[in-house]
This record gives structure tokens, C-alpha cells and sequence, in this order.
């Protein structure tokens, strides 16, 4: 009883909230690693992408709750998911068109596309920030639960309480069949294949007659819609900041180079590593391990590792550490 | 007038020419093979044909049309087929995936070049589902010339195909040249192994400087008491 008591109280915050988090990582992780694979660069901007398209979601769904629209229990946010998306892929592409473009025809050095991305950084940052301000914005509505710790308790019977919200029930199917779209498009269709072989060896497949500007505008297509997805869902499970998104780059980055940059298997890999770390390492184990002791004992502290103010220092450190022991990451990725 | 043909070549990367008013031509049904020692300019007269290069002076023509200033991408369209000397396969796809990527262009059914690729280079078709940077050096040139020949070319151009493969491969891989020639392909070769290589030429070119040295019939040159001395180690 004890034991899965344990149990059900790590799943309810370790497995649980680390899995959708993982999810809306790998989404996100997906879309730098396809940025590096195909136009060769480090996307600093992606997080803003990320804030951009969802930026839209949440205005879109703003709107049509005036309206009265309603999809209840699932959350309106997902009826607004077109419009986000069609405004970062279009968005995507003006800056590719404007920026990106220019430096491919004079075949430029990665380090001046990153630096480049930096400036499209600041500049989507600013544009989100002005359109829809910095504060926090919640969007989500619907149903709160999918099981709630009341119900978890009646039908086991134990103390603890597994809560899986619909939001984190939600990004996990998505992420899901979005991956697996991703999959199928990548190994089956006859543009995913140019995209593998453009990325695999330029210089081939331009001798091949695949279009590089195809192949790149289908990447930010992708991405950008990869991007959206991934920030409505986690703005639904959490909050929506155009600050936290422009911090979530680094866990994305951490995930995508862990996995081997580059490699969208790696990605998702990658992905759930950066998000169980970042969560098991900050959190207090101190209810668990009374459960596992003997009757009337406690430990005095928390017996958290990491307050959780110091969670992005996790993915700072996974970063680090790979670079340095396995730069290739597990998937033997490029170097970057 | 040959189906192809570099006139006059002159040009390089930026500072001294490389191809000094070179001169290389080659027919449907033949196969031209370019020789000489390193630094002659071999790879950059074939880069130049291709399109990879832009010429200084001189013009390049397919089939009577001026082409001089075509794009690689657009020389491709016009049945043009090149395979490079080295990062000439996709290495993370498999070999039917490269395939495939050599029949991009095409919208109609390829299948049947496939088989064709297949009959010509049986072993592919028993790794048609492994990784072509799997492959052995000699496999990988196959999957190279397969992937150069989906799209139905009317030119192949080979840089150095054997360079780094065991001799056996390199008699094998020039056997499956005559075979690709007979088609009625125009096969030009860029060689290190001279010899080997002028032995199935119909007409072979000695670069020296970027010019014209020789230039003959394969077995003329074979023959040719200087050629031997100078270029094919006696």
C-alpha cells in the first residue's frame, strides 16, 4: 500500500507533468533540429517563433470566446490552432524571403545565420510583445481534469491522488500524432525524402535537381507549425509569456543536441531526458520518502536537489555535458 | 559536331587559370576519357562542362545549343548526369532512397529504370533497404552511377569512379561503363588509372596545364611510344 502510494504520488508529479512537458519539448526540439538538418544553423529565434504562433492561438481564442464559441470539454484554443499556425508559417517565410535568403545566395558561414537569428529573435520577441504584452495570458478553458486526484482516490482507495489534467492528456495524443505525421512525411512522401537528402548532402541533391528553396520553405512550413503546436499546448497546460517562451530555447536546445542534432528521432529522445531531469531534480521527495519509511518519520527538509528557480541550469548542465563527453549526441547528430 | 562539347575551356577559381584553352568533346555512344598527371586540370575541365565552373572564355554546347551559362540544376533537366569523386551517395538514406533522389525530376513512373539500374548492378538490388554509407567503396560507386542514371541521361559524366576501389571492383565498374555506353549514353570519364581507363576509350584526352596534350583514339594512345613514356609509367 505504501509502495503504491509512492508510486501514485511520484506519477502525479514526476511522471505525469514531465511527460507533457517532455511532449511540448519534442515538438518544439523537432523544429531546430529540421531548421539545422536542412538550412545548416542554429535557430535562436525559435522560441519567439514558438510565442508568435501562439500569440495568435491565444488572440484567436479570445476572440471566438466573445463570440460564444465553444468545444467544451476539449479547449477553444484548439479551434483557433489554424490561425496561430497560418500567421508563424507566414511569418516564417516573410523572414526567410527577407533575411535568410540573402545569406543562403552568398552561401554564408552557419555563425552568420546564427547571429542573424538572434536579430530575428529580438525583433519577433519585440512584435509579440507589443502586440499582445508581456504579461501572462490564460487561455485554456474546457475541462480542467481528464481524472482528478478525488476520482483517482475512490476508485483505488489509496492516500495519494494521480491528476491528469486534460491539457497534459491533450499535448501528449497530439504530440503523438504529430510526431507520427512528421515520420510518415520524412520516410514516405517524395518531398520529405528531398528534404532527407538535401540535409544529408547539399551538393547531391542540388546535382539531383531538388530545389533548395522548396526544400528550405517546406522546412519552416514545418517548423512553423511544429513551433505553434508545441507553444499552444504548453501555454494550455500552463500559461501563456512571451518571456517563457523566449527562455524555453534553451531546454529545446539542450534536447535537440542530447538527442544528436539534426536527427528527429534524437530530438524526441532528447526531449523526454531534458524534461524528467529538469523535473525529478527539482522535486521535494520528502512526501515519498515518508512513505517509504517507517510509520511517523520524516525527513527535515525537502529533499529537493535543485530549488526549482534553478531548473534551467539543469538543461544548461545536460548542454555542457554532452558537448563536451558526446558532441554527436546519442544519436550521432552533427557536430554543431 | 560531337554531342557534347567544351571549346576552347579557360578559366579557374579566381586568380590563374586553370584550363588553359582546353578542348573536350564526346558523342552519344562513346565513352571520352580525360587523363593526365595531378594539377592538369582533369577535374575542373569536367566541373567546367558541368557548369560548376564559370569559364573565363571558351563555350560549352549539348547537342548544338549553347550552354555555356546553364546553371548545374537546369544542365540536369537538359539529361546531363554528373557523379562527383567523393560525397557522391546520400549516405543516411538507403540505396533505393538514393535512387529515387536521382529520379527526382521525373514525374512519371521510374520503376522501370530502377529495374534496369538493378540488372546493371545486381548487388544493389540485394541492399536496396541498406544504408548507402554502409556500403563498401565499390558498392557506394555503384549506388553513385545508379543514382546519376535514373534520370534517363543522354550525358554521364564520371569524376574519377575508382578512385580508392580494389582493381577487381575498378575492371567490373569499367565493364558496367562499356555496358551503360552501349545504350547509346555519351560517358565522359575523368581518370587517375590511366591506363585502364584508355583501354576501354573511344577517344582519350591528355590534359597538361589545362591544355591538350594528346589526343586520340584509347588504343592510339596506348600505342603512342611519348604517351607511354610520360603518362603511363612506360
Amino acid at each position: 500500500m505504501e509502495l503504491l502510494n509512492t508510486f501514485a504520488l511520484m506519477s502525479n508529479y514526476v511522471f505525469v507533468p514531465a511527460l507533457a512537458y517532455g511532449s511540448q519539448l519534442a515538438l518544439g526540439a523537432l523544429g531546430i533540429t529540421l531548421v539545422f538538418g536542412v538550412l545548416r544553423f542554429a535557430n535562436f529565434a525559435h522560441g519567439d517563433l514558438m510565442a508568435f504562433g501562439t500569440m495568435g492561438v491565444v488572440l484567436m481564442t479570445y476572440w471566438l470566446q466573445a463570440q460564444g464559441v465553444s468545444i467544451d470539454p476539449l479547449p477553444t484554443a484548439l479551434l483557433a490552432l489554424p490561425v496561430g499556425i497560418a500567421l508563424a508559417v507566414g511569418v516564417s517565410l516573410l523572414i526567410d524571403r527577407t533575411v535568410y535568403r540573402f545569406y543562403r545566395r552568398r552561401r554564408a558561414a552557419p555563425v552568420v545565420y546564427v547571429v542573424a537569428s538572434v536579430g530575428v529573435m529580438y525583433v519577433l520577441n519585440g512584435l509579440t510583445r507589443f502586440i499582445i504584452g508581456p504579461d501572462d495570458q490564460r487561455f485554456t478553458d474546457g475541462a480542467r481534469f481528464l481524472i482528478s486526484a478525488g476520482d483517482f482516490k475512490r476508485m483505488t482507495g489509496l492516500d495519494e491522488g494521480i491528476t491528469i489534467k486534460l491539457t497534459q492528456a491533450l499535448t501528449v495524443v497530439v504530440a503523438v500524432l504529430m510526431v507520427a505525421a512528421l515520420f510518415w512525411f520524412l520516410q514516405k512522401t517524395r518531398t520529405g525524402k528531398a528534404m532527407r537528402a538535401y540535409s544529408d548532402n547539399e551538393d547531391l541533391a542540388l546535382l539531383s535537381g531538388i530545389s533548395p528553396d522548396r526544400v528550405v520553405a517546406v522546412t519552416w512550413v514545418i517548423a512553423a507549425v511544429l513551433a505553434t503546436v508545441a507553444g499552444t499546448l504548453y501555454g494550455l497546460d500552463k500559461s501563456f509569456k512571451p518571456f517563457v517562451y523566449f527562455q524555453l530555447i534553451l531546454p529545446m536546445f539542450a534536447a535537440a543536441i542530447v538527442g544528436g542534432i539534426g536527427q528527429p528521432i534524437g530530438a524526441i529522445v532528447g526531449a523526454y531526458i531534458v524534461a524528467f531531469s529538469e523535473v525529478m531534480l527539482t522535486y521535494a521527495y520528502k512526501r515519498a520518502l515518508m512513505y517509504m519509511g517507517p510509520e511517523g518519520w520524516g525527513p527535515d527538509g525537502l529533499m529537493q536537489i535543485l530549488s526549482t528557480e534553478y531548473k534551467f541550469a539543469i538543461s544548461f548542465l545536460i548542454l555542457v555535458f554532452v558537448l563536451l563527453v558526446r558532441p554527436t549526441g546519442i544519436f550521432r547528430g552533427k557536430v554543431i | 559536331m560531337s554531342y557534347l562539347i567544351g571549346k576552347d575551356m579557360r578559366g579557374g577559381y579566381g586568380g590563374v587559370d586553370i584550363l588553359n584553352g582546353c578542348t573536350i568533346a564526346v558523342d552519344k555512344g562513346q565513352i571520352a576519357v580525360v587523363v593526365g598527371p595531378n594539377g592538369a586540370g582533369k577535374s575542373t575541365a569536367m566541373k567546367a562542362l558541368f557548369g560548376m565552373l564559370t569559364l573565363r572564355k571558351g563555350s560549352v554546347t549539348l547537342d548544338g545549343r549553347d550552354i555555356t551559362t546553364m546553371s548545374p540544376q537546369d544542365r540536369v533537366a537538359c539529361d546531363m548526369a554528373f557523379v562527383p569523386q567523393t560525397n557522391n551517395v546520400f549516405a543516411g538514406m538507403t540505396v533505393e532512397e538514393n535512387l529515387e533522389m536521382g529520379a527526382y525530376l521525373r514525374q512519371d513512373d521510374f520503376s522501370g529504370t530502377m529495374a534496369e539500374v538493378f540488372d546493371l548492378f545486381p548487388i544493389l538490388k540485394e541492399k536496396r533497404r541498406q544504408f548507402a554509407g554502409e556500403l563498401s567503396g565499390g558498392q557506394r560507386q555503384q549506388v553513385a552511377v545508379g543514382r546519376a542514371l535514373m534520370t534517363q541521361p543522354s550525358v554521364l559524366m564520371l569524376d574519377e569512379p575508382t578512385a580508392g576501389v580494389s582493381p577487381i571492383v575498378m575492371d567490373e565498374l569499367f565493364d558496367r561503363v562499356i555496358a551503360i555506353k552501349e545504350t547509346g549514353i555519351a560517358v565522359l570519364i575523368v581518370e587517375q588509372n590511366a591506363r585502364q581507363a584508355l583501354e576501354i576509350a573511344d577517344i582519350g584526352y591528355v590534359l597538361v596545364s589545362g591544355e591538350n596534350r594528346f589526343t586520340d583514339t584509347g588504343e592510339a594512345l596506348m600505342a603512342d611510344p611519348e604517351v607511354r613514356q610520360s603518362f603511363l609509367g612506360g
